[in-house]
């Protein structure tokens, strides 16, 4: 519950921080559109040759595009931001000011920065799905909108401890922004069902950055495709990387010194 | 003339010595800059197979073979100075660079056309790579390959300028990002990177005819997988060549526009 609060005091500091510049809201609407007519345009010029994707028709397709922009915009809401900032933070030292504080530290450091115009991705992603849904029918169940949100939970747990997991290496490397960025362009192949890719890729885009589980997984859990495997797999795997992502965050504290100090 | 070479020369090693020194960045370009059209090549790819093993005049080889060179073509005429000058506008080291004696273009040609030659070896490894994963068809014709060369040229020197150009839109704003998302959706459309253009509508097929995206990455790799027959390979090389005079105009113009209201935003 403090959490929460705690939550809460620091989403409201980022929004007045950044009500001072609003015309930011009208670009970033502006360019999440853009986005989104990217991809939807590209699915209409696909489904115009060919009438379904690897099994996947053009309604399941497009609940995945929602999924992805949902979730892209829950990764750049809270944990890139404040994964930015945690590795700036090792760097000029001013993680002193978040060890001292009474709370977690590693909880802190991962709430306190919101790039708040995220909010607009999130709020498109859910349009699109919306729509897909209703474009779907009666094939979504109560069933299959639980997997659903179990399956968008695991794979956030994924999707956070993996980029605490490199986030938390800035303890040892200094230099580790670059890591993030390679997840950045990993993350727009995301768009697409990772079935239709070679077997060599899909595995990197499942195991090695955990890209599948951010958006096919769910997108499968919504369609009706999940099998039971891969459901206790996220789920398993979810659970596995917060509690290793958390010895590596208590590992790196014990050698981070302090530059500032 | 003579100065312009030993900058030139002095640039190279400078870009040299800065690549080895971040070569994470090198690694990293590479991954974004080849997971995009290996992205499409897949999609198309499954499309194809599913259809029978081809779509509108590609079958899935060619769709490999398209896809490859389209990788290797945008890759030899990509440009980064629609980011990096925006920079170079709101932390006012733009000033520097105006007191030298030559037009900055010049180190921003030689540090472009120098990072390409150290990483056309690796993109040239990586194509072998994911021919050897994709099987393209490729059969080239001598005079294909005779015109390609000229065509990749221009290719590269209507984009660097039409890029250059649009990158000056710094010194009138600071919010260049929206701008240049919108040109490259704009040329990822326009220029054939998500699909060949002619599996787009025919209206689009014109207007793409028009802008001068199929001019920069499109066109010299309809060129080389022979989909062109002569005439149209003379009137695209006319095109790049308008397009390149254009860039030429519009540079000069935009750049002392520009200065006129350049106040070094940091400085």
């Amino acid at each position: 519950m403090n959490y929460l609060r705690l939550f809460g005091v620091f989403f409201r500091v980022n929004v007045m921080g950044e009500l001072a510049y609003r015309v930011n809201f009208l670009v970033h609407l502006f360019q999440s559109l853009l986005s989104l007519a990217l991809s939807l345009a590209g699915l209409a010029i696909i489904f115009f040759y060919t009438s379904t994707l690897h099994g996947w028709r053009p309604d399941e397709v497009l609940a995945l595009v929602g999924v992805y922009f949902l979730v892209g915009g829950m990764i750049g809401l809270v944990i890139q931001p404040a994964m930015e900032h945690l590795i700036e933070s090792v760097r000029d030292g001013t993680l002193d000011f978040t060890l001292t504080k009474p709370e977690d530290a590693q909880l802190i450091v991962s709430i306190q920065r919101v790039e708040i115009w995220q909010l607009i991705d999130i709020g498109l992603g859910f349009a699109v799905l919306a729509t897909a849904l209703v474009r779907l029918g009666e094939k979504v169940g109560g069933w299959e909108a639980a997997v659903f949100v179990l399956m968008l939970l695991a794979g956030a747990a994924i999707i956070y401890s993996f980029w605490l997991i490199l986030a938390t290496l800035s303890f040892w490397f200094v230099r580790v922004e670059n890591i993030l960025v390679v997840f950045q362009s990993m993350y727009e192949a995301g768009r697409w069902p990772v079935s239709l890719y070679p077997g060599w890729l899909r595995y990197g885009l499942t195991f090695i950055v955990p890209v599948a589980f951010a958006t096919t997984v769910p997108a499968e859990a919504l369609t009706g495709r999940l099998s039971w495997e891969t459901l206790l797999g996220a789920v398993v795997l979810g659970v596995v990387l917060l509690a290793v992502s958390r010895v590596f965050w208590r590992a790196g504290l014990r050698r981070y010194s302090g530059a500032s100090a | 003339m003579k100065a312009l070479l030993d900058l030139y020369v002095q640039q190279f090693k400078t870009t040299l010595a800065a690549m080895f020194q971040y070569r994470a960045s090198l690694l990293i370009w590479m991954i974004g800059h080849v997971l995009e059209p290996l992205v499409y090549l897949v999609v198309w790819s499954v499309v194809s197979n599913s259809a029978g093993g081809s779509v509108g005049d590609y079958t899935t080889r060619e769709f490999a073979a398209y896809f490859i060179l389209l990788m290797l073509v945008s890759g030899v005429t990509y440009t980064w100075i629609m980011y990096e000058f925006e920079y170079r506008v709101r932390q006012g080291s733009l000033s520097f660079a105006l007191l030298k004696p030559v037009h900055p273009i010049h180190s921003d040609i030689a540090d472009n056309v120098s990072s390409k030659l150290i990483t056309l070896p690796f993109l040239l490894l990586i194509a072998a790579v994911l021919a050897l994963i994709f099987h393209p068809t490729l059969s080239l014709t001598p005079w294909a390959i005779a015109v390609f060369i000229p065509a990749l040229l221009l290719a590269f020197a209507v984009r660097f300028l039409l890029e250059w150009t649009l990158a000056l839109a710094a010194f009138w704003t600071t919010r260049v990002s929206a701008i240049n998302q919108t040109y490259f959706v704009l040329m990822l459309f326009l220029s054939g990177q998500i699909a060949p253009l002619t599996l787009l509508p025919r209206p689009i097929q014109v207007v793409a005819d028009i802008m001068p995206f199929r001019w920069m990455i499109g066109f010299p790799v309809e060129l080389l997988l022979g989909r062109l027959t002569p005439t149209e390979a003379l009137m695209g090389l006319g095109a790049q060549a308008a397009w390149l005079v254009v860039g030429l105009v519009l540079l000069r113009v935009v750049w002392r526009a520009g200065l006129r209201v350049y106040s070094a935003v940091g400085a």
